[in-house]
């Protein structure tokens, strides 16, 4: 040491204080962590092993409860209707929204800011209040349409569900791929239209393409809003055809009434695990589109 | 060119246009949803609102979620990433991972996680209790008039913390270091650093979610509620949501249920307005 005035070393105040910090983090990330490792570690106990203290370990790996879940309890049925409307609604929502997306952040035409205002407003619609009107629009839609489709068409049909997925993303879809595709410089565009490439072919090839980061994004967000969704799913198939997380109310319902809860804990698992996979997989990504305005409460 | 923005407008029209529309147009009406029966009332349903008592009661549990939880939410949040950005601490991405975990999870399973660790025989919760020989501290969490709420509470902090912890965190990331450094030259401690600099230079990041509170607090308390009490006991856990809900399907009261919801949108916007209005500062630089 040459200098005198040299900043003082830490004392001893400081370390005491990032101690005792770091212990807070690390008893917030146990409060987190214990009671998701405790319903996987429970979806393996026996019935007997359920009561008298939580914290006992399974004596041995009762995998019957999966079994049980997936098949008596419909799980299995549920999880492929959950993949199908998914998926389904991550193709309409793109369809419908990177054709609009682009045509508003590159055509100046008559009502631009009209609609760009409307897509705006509907970021703070939520679904929740719509859900009844939505109902009760498609229920008059089935009644007059009775003498064609006597069973009814848009209530308990999984693809009608996927619709109006894609829709109630639109306006955080369009939002987010609009502003992408905005910071992609025009030159781009314009190399390729004098290479003769026609406006839908610039859109395909050149812009979709470029705007890679943006999609991915969009297809994350959705997939977590459409797979974890329970109200509009819960609403509109109210028949036997069940998405994963309506068919985890039920079968919630019905095993606390029975006191079985090793069926519940082995469907709570088939539900957590697959986004926690992808979660895993994907995580830097997810932090990162959120942090640059794909946020979505 | 212009034919790439029909599908989508279409589709937007239809499914969130006229369903909000009618929303409004719906509670003046009194209907039962499948009679052809409907009535225009006017203003009628919400002057019954005012005397409804179980309406009240949902309005203030709203009301007294909405403020808990923002003030534990955003206090540890904060808390949380200022130390995640200014301490350098080991294993902080798998903290960040396992706090954020929640968010990725649907709420029927974080309703069923929690009514699990709140189950009075076999949950965790009066399970440690029992273990740590601190009976008299075990609860009826979910059947208790008195705590139902609070155990609500404490499962919308859970499912939240991570998510506003993260967008804290990146936007004290973009705050210089030079200017903790000045500031430690001059003596400054770790809490002063954070009350004078890092809460001033993120209080625009701050306000907006504030609006994110406003809503999800709304929102979240429903599905929660839905999942996990119905709304019991007794009325003690109805949320405004939830009892629309009620109203609406349970009731065949659809009228009078889409005033409950015109009801909450015009005050989330209100307060959403207000907040705004209090918050708002000269914007400040780095």
């Amino acid at each position: 040491m040459t200098t005198i005035n040299s900043p003082r070393p830490r004392t001893d105040r400081p370390r005491a204080g990032r101690v005792l910090t770091h212990v807070l983090v690390v008893a917030l990330a146990l409060a987190i962590a214990v009671p998701v490792a405790w319903v996987l570690l429970a979806s393996l106990k026996r019935k007997s092993e359920f009561f008298g203290s939580p914290w006992t370990l399974p004596k041995s790996l009762h995998f019957q409860n999966y079994v049980d879940a997936f098949v008596t309890a419909h799980m299995g049925q549920y999880f492929l209707t959950s993949v199908f409307v998914t998926a389904l609604g991550l193709v309409f929502v793109l369809a419908v929204s990177v054709p609009a997306a682009y045509v508003i952040a590159r055509y100046e035409f008559r009502g631009r800011r009209l609609v760009e205002l409307a897509l705006l407003a509907g970021l703070f619609v939520n679904v929740n209040y719509i859900v009844v009107p939505i109902f009760l629009m498609l229920v008059d839609w089935d009644r007059s349409l009775i003498d064609v489709f006597p069973g009814g068409f848009f209530i308990d049909n999984p693809a009608v569900l996927s619709l109006v997925y894609a829709a109630t993303s639109i306006p955080f879809t369009i939002y987010l791929l609009t502003a992408y595709f905005r910071s992609i410089p025009v030159e781009y565009e314009e190399a390729a239209a004098l290479d003769g490439a026609s406006r839908f072919r610039i859109m395909t090839t050149v812009m979709l393409p470029m705007a890679r980061p943006a999609v991915t994004t969009v297809i994350l967000f959705n997939f977590l809003a459409y797979w974890n969704d329970f109200i509009i799913a819960l609403t509109l198939l109210p028949g036997e055809g069940k998405t994963l997380q309506v068919g985890l109310l039920n079968l919630f319902t019905a095993q606390k009434a029975a006191a079985d809860y090793g069926r519940l804990y082995a469907g709570m698992v088939i539900v957590i695990v697959p986004v926690l996979l992808l979660y895993a997989v994907i995580q830097r990504r997810l932090i990162e589109g959120m942090a640059s305005g794909g946020v979505k409460g | 060119m212009l034919v790439c923005l029909l599908p989508a407008s279409v589709l937007f029209a239809v499914f969130m246009i006229v369903p909000t529309v009618n929303v409004f147009r719906m509670s003046l009406y009194t209907w039962s949803g499948f009679s052809p029966d409907m009535r225009f009332v006017g203003l009628d349903n919400f002057r019954h609102l005012l005397d409804d008592q179980q309406f009240v009661r949902a309005f203030q549990n709203t009301i007294a979620l909405l403020v808990v939880v923002t003030v534990v939410t955003m206090g540890m949040g904060l808390f949380l990433a200022a130390i995640m950005t200014r301490q350098r601490l080991r294993g902080r991405n798998l903290y960040r991972f396992v706090l954020y975990i929640p968010n990725v999870l649907s709420v029927v399973v974080i309703a069923a996680i929690f009514s699990a660790m709140y189950d009075q025989e076999n949950g965790l919760l009066n399970g440690t209790l029992r273990l740590l020989s601190l009976d008299g501290l075990q609860q009826v969490w979910l059947g208790d008039q008195k705590v139902v709420l609070y155990s609500v509470a404490i499962a919308m902090v859970w499912q939240s913390l991570g998510y506003y912890m993260v967008l804290y965190m990146s936007s004290m990331a973009g705050i210089p270091e030079e200017l903790y450094e000045a500031s430690a030259l001059d003596g400054a401690s770790p809490a002063r650093q954070f009350f004078a600099l890092t809460l001033p230079l993120i209080w625009e990041n701050l306000r907006t979610t504030l609006t994110f509170f406003i809503m999800s607090a709304v929102n979240l308390s429903f599905v929660l509620v839905r999942a996990m009490t119905g709304g019991g006991p007794d009325g003690s856990s109805e949320v405004l949501l939830s009892y629309m809900y009620k109203q609406a399907y349970t009731n065949s009261s659809y009228g009078y249920g889409m005033a409950i919801g015109v009801v909450i949108f015009a005050f989330s916007f209100l307060v959403s307005l207000l907040v705004s209005r209090a918050t708002r500062r000269e914007p400040l630089q780095f």
